[in-house]
């Protein structure tokens, strides 16, 4: 009548243990093997064609290749390997071409323009942080808030050798060398202190005797201590000299800011008139692309203050 | 125990070949079956007009990373909607599952839709039952090999179909057409639309009932939801069985009285609910995993009950419960409570649509460093700002700070910035105090945007917060 199954519900392996026991058998389908058959044959397929066992000290490259350039330019074809792949795709991938063709977008674009366009800018604050956490990151902080007495803050508004793109431009590409003499001589007589008085007073930081801020007025405005050749009369710097205000509430040396009483504030003043400053940024023409030292720039200038 | 079972631990696929019937839930799987399979196959072509946007109803803009649904713009933020899709799909397949089976199995799913129609193209070339029988017994001669063979070319035809539609969806549906029979479209629109006609193909035509045993996991897992209150298509064996078992219509076995008399059921064991069954099995042995709860077994024995004169239902949607005679109670907790769950997920999801805002705004606080005092001795914090502009115009915003008192907000030349359609923009924002004494370390306040043109649309606000040394 029907040719369909109509056997009872469950076979059994046919054996029986302890007189009874048996098992039941629920056939797998046969296509089930022949799934396991072909994936048996792609791992062959897989040996020949790709990376696969050791041999000695080597191992088989399988038949597949791929070509890429090295980073001096040159290209090489080996065996298929994921590395290769990776250098292959950061030369070559959709993303990398999509990527230059932003960066030649900067490339021809003036400070101007990338400050006026939304895309522009967002391209380079993110391309810009990658840089900055590559090359500048190591001295001036993951987010360029420096390191007192050591490495300028780039987030705040004050800027020793200007803060306008060009001067930021000019500071990264052909790097910047501080200085400040030490005047060892001032120790004697508390001459120290009448200067670091009147310095801290600059700032409006209350607790100065008026009478050593008179004589240190005196020093730093005289030929004797000679201040005024750098930071200018009205203390407020030069930026061709790098010479910082020291009228505004930023310390760039002397950590004021961490000093709790009038005393330590006066003390770490105090150590830099009589220790002098040297500082170097190093110049990065040449060992930055071009662009790279344009977005930069202009991530700088956004981080805080640009001027 | 004999030696030939020993050998079956691998078991060759029996080829089924399905009685086709008519009745009352054939009629609704022929429904369901048309409306699937015109929406399917026509979406991609129906047109719709947008300002800006494809004149596609439905189209799945990978590139642009936006999803077109007639009216609704579907973009990446949204994918809550989808997690709530699921959600919904989820709930309601649970919830169906508890209270009446399997009847997405039955009704719904692909795999069943396709093996049907692949099953009406086998009936239309080779005939009904017998005649598929016998052609398959039969030596490859020319009628075999013709008959067989068209019905193997009609079936690669629909499955490739099937997977050209589907390629239709994620482009202009005319030209990826024309693309595509020109050889000009792209890669993947080949590699899919390939693919989907081979599992169409082998699914559908070749492993069927296979698909629904051994791959399917819902099959599997869904019997998690049955209880005794689940109506499931069954057979009715104390109606059928009588006590003296079933029997074939033979002398003395003809009226029902005749046969009550003896003890004998009213099934007349003439197997056509076997036969009618895709999946092969009998359902009078009982719930089987192999049941996809398809009915039509209940409609084959309803044209014999018909046609002896006798009530339906012999076969019929029951519940355990009601075969053991007990009431069956469809309100319970767990039904009550996929219910008012699901009730939760349809109301959120129309929640979200009926707010989809035309612009959102989000802000994240810079934290490196986390304020930064400047040369007057004010206090700055940074914020990157990310507005979206999810409408199909472009949009004009002006940017500004509320609720920070004495603030001085900086967004670089962009208080004013004009937005591209679907697009967003991200800005730097700075805002900076002048401390005061008594002023809180930690002030909440808030970045607005506000439309200029057009003016009409909803400004968008968003939380931000404000540090002080
Ligand atoms: S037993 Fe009946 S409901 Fe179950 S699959 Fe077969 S025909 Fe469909
Ligand atoms: S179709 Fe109905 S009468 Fe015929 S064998 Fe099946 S259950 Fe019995």
């Amino acid at each position: 009548m029907s040719t369909d199954s109509n056997k009872p519900a469950v076979q059994t392996t046919g054996h029986a243990w302890d007189g009874d026991l048996q098992e039941y058998n629920n056939p797998l389908p046969r296509w089930w093997v022949w799934t396991f058959y072909a994936t048996v044959v792609f791992a062959v397929v897989y040996w020949i064609m790709y990376p696969s066992w050791p041999v000695g000290k080597s191992f088989l490259g399988g038949v597949k290749t791929i070509t890429f350039q090295t980073s001096s330019g040159q290209e090489v074809t080996t065996h298929w390997n994921m590395r290769a792949r990776l250098l292959h795709d950061l030369q070559n991938g959709e993303e990398a071409v999509k990527q230059r063709e932003y960066l030649e977008k900067i490339a021809n674009s003036s400070f101007e323009e990338i400050l006026s366009d939304p895309d522009k800018l967002a391209f380079v604050r993110s391309a810009g942080k990658v840089m900055f956490a590559d090359n500048c990151a190591a001295c001036h902080g993951a987010g360029g808030q420096g390191v007192i007495g050591l490495f300028p803050n780039l987030v705040d508004d004050a800027w020793l050798w200007g803060g306008t793109l060009e001067d930021i431009h000019t500071t990264i590409s052909q790097g910047r060398r501080g200085y400040m003499p030490a005047f060892p001589q001032f120790a004697e007589n508390g001459k120290v202190d009448n200067l670091a008085d009147y310095v801290l007073s600059l700032s409006g930081e209350q607790g100065g005797d008026p009478v050593s801020i008179k004589k240190g007025e005196a020093i730093f405005q005289g030929e004797e201590g000679g201040c005024y050749y750098c930071h200018t009369k009205q203390a407020t710097g030069m930026k061709s000299l790098g010479s910082a205000n020291l009228t505004d509430k930023i310390w760039e040396i002397a950590n004021v800011p961490g000093a709790k009483t009038y005393e330590e504030k006066r003390a770490e003043v105090r150590k830099v008139i009589l220790g002098g400053i040297q500082r170097e940024m190093p110049s990065w023409k040449g060992r930055l692309p071009d662009e790279t030292i344009k977005i930069l720039t202009v991530y700088v200038h956004e981080l805080g203050g640009g001027k | 125990m004999s030696q030939s079972q020993e050998e079956h631990l691998y078991a060759a696929r029996v080829p089924i070949f399905p009685r086709s019937v008519k009745g009352r839930f054939r009629n609704v799987k022929y429904g369901i079956l048309a409306l699937a399979y015109g929406v399917y196959f026509i979406l991609p072509w129906l047109r719709w007009h947008r300002d800006n946007g494809p004149d596609q109803a439905v189209i799945f803009d990978l590139k642009a990373r936006l999803f077109y649904v007639f009216g609704m713009t579907i973009h990446p933020q949204d994918i809550f909607l989808l997690a709530a899709l699921l959600t919904l799909a989820a709930l309601l397949l649970f919830f169906v599952t508890s209270v009446a089976g399997r009847v997405f199995c039955g009704y719904f799913c692909f795999q069943t839709l396709w093996t049907d129609v692949y099953m009406m193209i086998e009936r239309l070339v080779q005939g009904e039952r017998p005649a598929r029988i016998r052609l398959s017994k039969q030596p490859w001669n020319r009628e075999k090999i013709l008959k067989i063979g068209l019905t193997h070319l009609l079936w690669l035809l629909v499955a490739f179909w099937t997977g050209l539609t589907f390629v239709l969806y994620w482009g202009d549906a005319p030209t990826l057409f024309v693309e595509f029979f020109t050889g000009k479209a792209p890669f993947p629109a080949y590699a899919t639309a390939l693919f989907l006609t081979a599992t169409t193909y082998v699914m559908a035509g070749l492993a069927r009932e296979q698909v629904c045993i051994y791959m399917c996991p819902y099959s599997r897992f869904q019997s998690a939801m049955f209880d005794k209150d689940t109506l499931i298509v069954s057979y009715d064996a104390r109606r059928g069985e009588g006590t003296a078992g079933r029997h074939k219509i033979a002398k003395g076995y003809k009226t029902r009285e005749e046969r009550h008399a003896k003890g004998v059921g009213d099934c007349i064991d003439c197997g056509y609910c076997v036969q009618a069954c895709p999946t092969g099995i009998d359902i009078r042995n009982g719930l089987q995993v192999p049941c996809i709860q398809c009915a039509l077994c209940i409609d084959a024995c309803d044209t014999i009950m018909d046609s002896l004169g006798w009530e339906r239902g012999l076969i019929g949607y029951y519940s355990e419960h009601r075969l053991e005679g007990k009431p069956t109670r469809i309100i319970k907790w767990k039904t009550l409570g996929y219910g008012l769950a699901l009730a939760a997920v349809v109301g959120f999801m129309t929640w979200l649509v009926a707010n989809q805002a035309p612009l959102d705004m989000h802000v994240r606080k810079i934290r490196q460093p986390l304020y930064v005092e400047l040369a007057d001795g004010s206090i700055q914090n940074s914020y990157d700002i990310k507005i979206n502009n999810k409408t199909s115009e472009p949009v004009r915003i002006r940017m500004e700070v509320k609720g920070l008192p004495g603030a001085k907000a900086d967004f670089g030349r962009f208080r004013e910035v004009r937005i591209r359609p679907q697009h967003y923009v991200r800005l730097l924002g700075k805002v900076s105090i002048k401390p005061a004494p008594g002023v809180s370390k930690r002030q909440e306040f808030s970045f607005r945007a506000v439309p200029i043109e057009p003016a009409d649309l909803p400004e968008v606000e968003a939380p931000a917060r404000f540090f002080m040394p």
